[in-house]
Parts: structure tokens; sequence; C-alpha cells
């Protein structure tokens, strides 16, 4: 049961200076050591007395986790570059806007000051029965207490739910998916491992417990943008409650690549995800089929949006979502002024 | 170890919440241990069927029998096969997960768990029907070949009753089957009402949060169980003095002399050709 006291437990802080030492310490502790990155999410955790770590491993003072560096058609960035200084790099701003829109939309300021783009795509779910201690399926108990007839669910999800009905709370995590961006992860064993953005992330049908794929030991040591999607059409727009501070309710990310000019031009490349839909973000590779060759108008944005519903399957109180997403995948096709909105 | 998990509920009451998997690695161990007994027992065994001679003669005597003699028919091998594949379909969804092994197993699992109860309820109603309902089951009566069996394991010639259609292992081994396999059923089934299914409208009320416990914690256990029960099973199916068994579940039928060898044409009586 969540009691916040607003003081920290009794643990062990290990502030290690290189990632050889972090997993050292994380090796030592297995799963009862905690990873910080900003320490945005995980510290609530712990004055919630919920997560009692025996270690916390505070990531803050490897050098070579931070930082954004040139790669020969791409960028590098370490997991623990503020999501500031994601937004404020040039070369972010200037060819991966979309990363800049959905890490600027993330929190506020002072937040992103703090919180790294590591701990914003590995943060664990905002689930409120989860975040309360109670035993859900999530906390390995045998029951969602979010997918009751009387839960209360407007946050939840609409698709892919299996058991568990969290969503992923990651703002930048559909940017990522739709840049193709690459993980790259330091296992336990200190072998280095990378895997494609829509990889890491995954939903409770494969393990209810985990929000990515990383297991105790491995940690997210940097994010590599390839320059594939670099200077497409972007779209990415977060739908919440209130403009600051808030965790998308559902959330759109597009790259585009179209021939043609204004209303003739056909989308010849694109990619699709969204958040807030699923407990992992979901990448749209039904709707990316659909519409590659078509023509960019209300019609195929259309067709986009119907499709990437199907399926969808509210709870009693996120129905909303359904329209929601339908017409945020319309605007990612489409744009803001073009795509009639439908209810 | 712990065998039972236990949480609190949001009124701050304890409640179970399902088996400790620990069993799980318990229950693969008793299994390996009782296989490499087993093994080692049966390379000194003296275990005695009927000698061959003595064979010959019944053989003589009954020569008016089929020289296939049908064992399963094949509805019951159909059942038995089909039975096998939703078995393993549940077991290694269930456990691979907990071994570490992830993958989206829920709907795998819950469809084969239809399965296997589809061909439970076939498989009784067949039984009841047109097999010989009796003959699976132990009781009082099978003291006597009890007795004689493990007489004839340590090596003595013993005139007493031998098995009718099923040895009196495999009428235990199914008796064992049934415990477990209609618990993991019954609990089960209860539990299709908290996942999504296109057959049930989820309801995580049904039951109150102690029965749910129970109900998690029995079908851990049925479940535990079965995974040394299915590895009993298919070692002795590969056992090569057994393989007259398997093969009659794969064909149907077993030789006249397998019949006379390892059976008492009084309690299993043949129709003569």
């Amino acid at each position: 049961m969540a009691v916040i006291r607003d003081v920290m437990p009794a643990f062990e802080l290990f502030q290690p200076a290189s990632i050889e030492d972090a997993q050292a310490v994380l090796d030592r502790y297995g799963a009862g050591a905690l990873v910080l990155a900003g320490g945005l999410d995980s510290l609530d955790w712990l004055k919630d007395r919920i997560k009692r770590p025996q270690a916390l491993v505070d990531l803050s003072g490897i050098p070579e986790l931070k930082g954004i560096a040139a790669l020969e058609d791409g960028l590098e960035i370490g997991a623990m570059t503020t999501l500031t200084d994601v937004v404020r790099h040039p070369v972010v701003r200037e060819r991966y806007a979309i990363l800049l829109d959905a890490a600027e939309s993330a929190a506020s300021p002072q937040i992103r000051n703090q919180g790294t783009i590591g701990g914003n795509v590995s943060q664990d779910t905002r689930c409120w029965y989860y975040r309360a201690g109670w035993a859900c399926y999530r906390a390995g108990g045998n029951i969602c207490y979010a997918d009751t007839p009387d839960a209360i669910n407007r946050e939840h999800a609409i698709l892919e739910a299996d058991r568990c009905v969290a969503v992923t709370p990651s703002d930048t995590a559909p940017a990522l998916i739709v840049l193709d961006a690459q993980m790259v992860i330091r296992t336990a064993a200190g072998d280095e491992r990378i895997v494609a953005a829509e990889d890491y992330f995954i939903g409770p049908g494969t393990d209810i417990t985990r929000m990515t794929i990383l297991q105790p030991g491995d940690l997210l040591t940097s994010i590599r943008l390839p320059g594939t999607w670099g200077g497409a059409r972007f779209y990415f727009e977060k739908v919440r409650d209130r403009q600051v501070w808030d965790f998308a309710l559902v959330s759109v990310a597009s790259a585009m690549v179209t021939t043609g000019a204004g209303g003739g031009s056909a989308i010849e490349r694109v990619r699709l995800a969204v958040g807030g839909a699923a407990a992992r973000p979901l990448r749209l590779a039904a709707v990316e089929d659909l519409v590659r060759g078509r023509p960019r108008n209300e019609a195929t944005a259309d067709l986009a949006g119907a499709l990437a519903v199907e399926g969808a399957q509210p709870l009693r109180f996120n129905a909303y979502k359904v329209p929601l997403m339908r017409n945020l995948v319309k605007r990612a096709i489409r744009g803001v002024e073009a795509a009639t909105w439908t209810s | 170890m712990d065998f039972l998990t236990w949480a609190r509920s949001p009124w701050d009451q304890p409640i179970l919440t399902h088996l400790s998997w620990d069993l799980l690695w318990a229950s693969l161990f008793a299994g390996v241990v009782f296989l490499a007994a087993h093994a080692s027992y049966m390379v000194l065994s003296a275990h005695r069927k009927r000698h061959a001679d003595e064979t010959d003669a019944m053989e003589a005597a009954h020569a008016h029998l089929p020289a296939r003699v049908v064992r399963h028919s094949l509805a019951a091998r159909l059942f038995h096969w089909v039975m096998a594949a939703a078995m393993f379909t549940l077991l290694f969804t269930a456990f691979l997960p907990i071994a570490g092994v992830q993958f989206a197993w829920v709907t795998w699992h819950w469809a084969a768990g239809l399965v296997l109860t589809a061909s439970i309820l076939f498989h009784i109603l067949h039984a009841t029907v047109w097999l010989d309902f009796w003959s699976i089951w132990v009781g009082p009566s099978d003291l006597p070949e009890l007795k004689a069996e493990l007489l004839r394991e340590f090596g003595h010639d013993v005139p007493g009753p031998r098995s009718g259609k099923y040895p009196l292992g495999n009428r235990l081994y199914h008796l064992a089957i049934v415990a477990a396999g209609l618990s993991v059923m019954a609990t089960g089934l209860f539990m299709m009402v908290r996942v999504r299914t296109p057959f049930l409208t989820r309801n995580p009320y049904l039951l109150s949060d102690g029965a749910w416990g129970v109900t998690y914690v029995l079908h851990g256990m049925a479940g535990v169980a079965l995974v040394g029960l299915v590895m009993a099973h298919v070692y002795f199916a590969v056992r090569p003095e057994k393989w007259w068994i398997t093969k009659s579940m794969i064909l149907g039928w077993i030789t006249r002399r397998q019949y006379l060898e390892h059976h008492d044409p009084e309690r299993w009586p043949v129709r003569p050709e």
C-alpha cells in the first residue's frame, strides 16, 4: 500500500564513474538494485515505499553516458543526456525535429533539465493502481485492478491489453520508433546489444512485469539515430489533459517522404507510431503499408485512421481514446489543417 | 523456500496470489531423480514376465484369437494424441515464461486449455458409453495383482493375477492424471473469466479475493504436478520394455503373443476371430 512519507527509505547509494563499475554493482545486487537516471520516476517509487531496493545505482557520474555525438550518417545520444540538451542540439533541430517536438512535450522545463532520454524511454507505467502498490499482475499478483467493472481507467490501454491495461508513458518513444532509432544496450555479461527502438519496448503479453527488454544488470547506454529518416516530413502531436507537465492520453508520431508537391503529392515512405494507446508504443506497420504509394489526401487519411484503431477494445472510461487515436493518425497523414476531425 | 506467494489486498488484507514457482524446479528435480532412480533400478531389475515356453503354450492354446488384438480404438488414440498436444502446449506456455523464455503466451494457453477440456469431456463420454469404463480404475480388488507384480519385480515366479487391459502402473498413473487434470481444468475454466477471450465477459469479481487465491494455487499445484507426471509418462513411453504399449497407442493393436505375455485373458477377454 502506498504511503508517501517524503523521506527516503534506507538503501546503499552507489555513484559509479564508469559503465563497468555500474555493472559490477548491478551484478552484485541483482534484482535488489535500482538504476537511477534523472531520478524523476525512481524517487517517487522509493518515497512511496513501493520499491525497496537494497542498492541505488546513480548513473549521473558516468561521462560516457552523456552527450550527443555525430555519426557518419546520424547521431548518437548518450542515455544520460538530458531532454533539454536533446532539444537544444542543432542537428536534432535541423534533421530530427520530431524528437525535438516529442522531448519538448515531456513534463515541464525543470523536469526536462533533469530528466534524461534514457530514463524517459525506460520509465515505468503511470497506472495508479500499480503505483499504489497493490498486488496487480504487473506487480506479481493475479488481477488487474484497472480492468474491473468499476475501475477508473480513463488513461488506460485500448490496444494490446493482455491482463494488464497500463500504457507507456514515454513521449520520446514514438518519435524514436519512427526515426528507426537503435537502442544500444550493455548487457550484464558486458556485451553490446543493439535493438531497434520498436523492439526495445515490450507489452504485457511478453512480460507483464517489465516495460522494456532490459534485464537486471543491463544498461541502456545510448540511442543511435540513423540518417534514414533525417529531414523527412515529421508530425508529432500529444493530447493531454493540460498542456504542461502531463502525460499523453494519446500521442502520434510520423515520418514521411512524399513525391510531388501540394495536393498531388503521394506518400513514398512513411513510419507511424502512437503512444498512450497500449503498454508499449505501437508502430502502426499495417497503416504504413496501407498508405504507402497513395496520395496524401483526406481519403487516405480516413483509411489510415480507421485501420489504426481496428481491434481497439476500450474500457469503461476510455472509449474516447478510439476517436482520439483515429483522428491523430489522420492528422499525422494529412496534417492538422487539412484533416477533418470526426467523432 | 516458500510454498505460497502472498500479497496485500487494497483493503490491506493478506491474500494468496499463487504457488511459489520454486516448486516448478522442485517438481522438475523430483521428476529427474525418479527417472534416474528407475532407470538405474531397471538395469539391475529381475522383473519376470511369462517364460517363453509358457507363452508358447498359451499361444498354441489360444490360436483362435486374432493375430492382432485391438487395444485402442481410433477414437481413443485420437483423444490421446490431441490431449498430449494440448498438454505440451499448456506446459510450455505456462512454464517457459517462468523459466525466462518470454513470449505472448496467454492466448495459446487458454486455447490449449479449451482443447484439453473438450478432449477430456469427449474421453469421459467415450469411455463411459463405448469402452469398459471400469477397466482403467484401481480398487481393493487389485491388491492381489499389486502383490504379484511386486514379487515379480523382485525376481519371483508368481502364478498370481496378471493385468487386465491396463497394467496396474498404468491405472495408478491414470488416477493421478485424473486428479491433476480435472483440477487444472476446473480452475483454468474459472480463470478464463479473468482474461479477455471471445467467449466470456471478464468478471474478476466472480469469486472473492480469497477464493481466487485458492483457485490460482490449485491451478499452480496441478500444473507443477503435471510437469513431473508428464516427464514420467514420456519416460515410460520411450523405455524399450514398454515400447509395445506405446506402439499400440500409435497403431491401435498389439500382437497375440504380447497380449498373452502381459495380460490375463480372463481379466481382458478378447473375442476369437
